[in-house]
């Protein structure tokens, strides 16, 4: 088996969802860098779109910002935030990535702060960023993100993300488009997908030489198993090798 | 139409379409010379109290010789649209000129980190804030720039980013589909970078465009820098590349690597070194306020800050990362 890290393995992990043929919405880091391996290896034809407006680049080295030149690198189209946005409001952005501070059990997300004061926190992130608008507009939302019962928590100090709110059917009674949602969640240690029903996240998979028991304990919440959990694949030869070598050579998202 | 829900974040701008069409009927659309320094422009456009707008995206083709001007002339309690907002947010947080805030992204620099001074003003109380998103901020200008009052989105709905926030949700009269509705966001000056403006302000951008087209049109004062002046017989030559045209625009000003240390389109890439100190100078406030007196405060223009910090050298260096031309010159 090859040697690897846990950043190649939850990005070799991400890559893999995305199907030839598929839309993307990334940011910059370990999205960007799953998109332009799925790229190079199953999906040549992944359009991957940036939200300040670049629409299918050959992404030439890791961008540093979703908006700098390296998004329109060979693009299609040098476009606009409000048509990226309203592209994907029309149904047709398949997939993005998001992450943030603090995670529920429905998918929701926060980054934007900790404490109850909202004109006065007590840490302030940055906010919603697109991620608000990428997460109700995209057919499935991932996340990919270490797995610590800090982050992977009961209840969320303040939603900044819609993930399926408060499970059931309560997404689309707010008004954000039926069939649309989180669709899994990608750690270090395992992959998690939503219980069709309940809209609990739930594992389906595990990455070799971790336990049940280690996901359970590092996240804050019950969490719900899939009948049949599996081995999450570790990467192949092949995918570490375009991941170092062209994805990303400077180790900019691999050498965290 | 019913309001169903109300967020509860203060609506910092006069949404009345009515109110900005009185303004807008008494804009000059004169084919003069709107030619000006940045000091002149900022000084006579910007008023303390203004609610600003700035276009490109946080370290993207942003007007910085603006930005610095804001705080060398001490402007104070400034409306802010932090949308997209990074480097730009970065620089307003270091002169604490602003007091109210619409927030869609604030403190970060993306993938470099986030601004410890930012977050310490953000974290202070001194700044009111109301919560939107980036793509809900673009719906509010492009409700200004179409002259109405409001505009239909899908998404907030459900989450503390639309109870924070200043949108309503209401049933479609059509569908009956839920939607939350943002109010149009007329901004009092907007500050935008170009790559090439003629002196009545017809403007010329490439690369992606953000949400700039609705924030011009629909700011009642426009203050355009440009990497170089171009001739109006250039500009009527081929008017299909036009963007902005000379009556959205109330001053222009020729300012060359205007975006530094942001990237500029096919000009220059951003300057990751010097904006790698920016991040690690914050963390120590008395080295901080030096950093400030020596790229800002101390600084006559635009250009003594670009030569403080490597100058032409440095310049052709950020060209060649822009292009990708690896190798030419270390």
């Amino acid at each position: 088996m090859a040697d690897y890290n846990v950043m190649e393995m939850m990005i070799c992990s991400a890559a893999r969802e995305l199907e030839d043929g598929a839309c993307v919405g990334v940011g910059t880091g370990a999205p960007c860098a799953a998109a332009m391996l799925a790229q190079k290896t199953k999906s040549p034809n992944l359009t991957i779109i940036f939200e300040a407006g670049g629409v299918a680049p050959l992404v030439p080295e890791m961008p540093i910002s979703v908006g700098d030149s390296r998004t329109t690198w060979k693009a299609c189209m040098a476009s606009t935030m409000p048509d990226v946005m309203e592209t994907g409001c029309r149904g047709m952005l398949d997939y993005t990535f998001l992450g943030g501070a603090e995670i529920d059990m429905y998918g929701n997300l926060n980054s934007t702060r900790i404490g109850s004061d909202h004109q006065k926190p007590k840490v302030r992130f940055p906010g919603s960023g697109g991620a608000n608008d990428f997460a109700s507009f995209a057919w499935r939302m991932m996340v990919l993100t270490p797995q610590d019962s800090k982050r992977f928590v009961e209840k969320c100090t303040y939603i900044t993300t819609p993930g399926w709110i408060k499970g059931g059917n309560s997404r689309a009674e707010c008004g954000l488009a039926p069939g649309a949602g989180p669709y899994k969640i990608i750690t270090n240690m395992a992959v998690m997908d939503f219980e069709p029903e309940s809209k609990r996240m739930r594992i389906i998979a595990l990455n070799h030489g971790y336990a049940l028991k280690d996901v359970q304990e590092n996240c804050g919440f019950e969490l719900l198993k899939a009948e049949k959990i599996v081995e999450n694949p570790p990467p192949t030869e092949q995918e570490l090798a375009i991941l170092r070598e062209e994805v990303d050579p400077y180790r900019y998202v691999i050498g965290r | 139409m019913d309001v169903i829900e109300k967020g509860v974040g203060r609506i910092f701008t006069d949404p009345d379409a009515n109110n900005a069409r009185e303004y807008f009927r008494h804009k000059s659309r004169a084919l003069v010379s709107k030619l000006t320094t940045v000091k002149e422009a900022v000084s006579e456009l910007i008023k303390d109290g203004d609610y600003i707008s700035i276009g490109g995206f946080g370290a993207n083709r942003i007007a910085t010789s603006a930005l610095h001007e804001i705080l060398r002339q001490k402007k104070k309690n400034l409306g802010l649209a932090g949308h997209t907002a990074t480097h730009d947010f970065q620089v307003l947080s270091a002169g604490k000129v602003f007091n109210r805030l619409d927030i869609a992204y604030i403190i970060g620099l993306e993938a470099r980190g986030l601004s410890p001074n930012a977050r310490a003003y953000m974290q202070s109380g001194e700044v009111e804030v109301s919560e939107w998103t980036n793509y809900t901020l673009s719906v509010r200008y492009k409700a200004a720039a179409a002259g109405v009052s409001f505009h239909p989105i899908r998404n907030m709905m459900g989450t503390d980013t639309f109870k924070f926030s200043g949108a309503v949700t209401v049933n479609c009269p059509f569908t009956g589909q839920k939607y939350a509705l943002v109010p149009a966001l007329y901004s009092d000056v907007a500050l935008i970078h170009v790559h090439e403006a003629d002196i009545y302000g017809n403007c010329r951008m490439r690369g992606i465009i953000m949400s700039d087209l609705d924030i011009v049109r629909s700011s009642k004062k426009v203050i355009v820098t440009c990497e170089r002046l171009i001739p109006n017989d250039e500009i009527r030559r081929e008017p299909t590349q036009t963007l902005i045209p000379y009556y959205c625009v109330d001053a222009v000003c020729e300012v060359p690597y205007g975006s530094y240390p942001g990237n500029m389109y096919q000009e220059y890439f951003s300057d990751e070194e010097h904006l790698r100190e920016w991040l690690k100078v914050e963390k120590d406030p008395e080295a901080f306020q030096k950093f400030l007196d020596k790229n800002i405060y101390s600084c006559q223009d635009h250009f003594e800050y670009v030569e403080r910090n490597g100058g032409i050298r440095k310049m052709q260096m950020l060209r060649q990362k822009e292009w990708l031309f690896r190798g030419a010159r270390q």
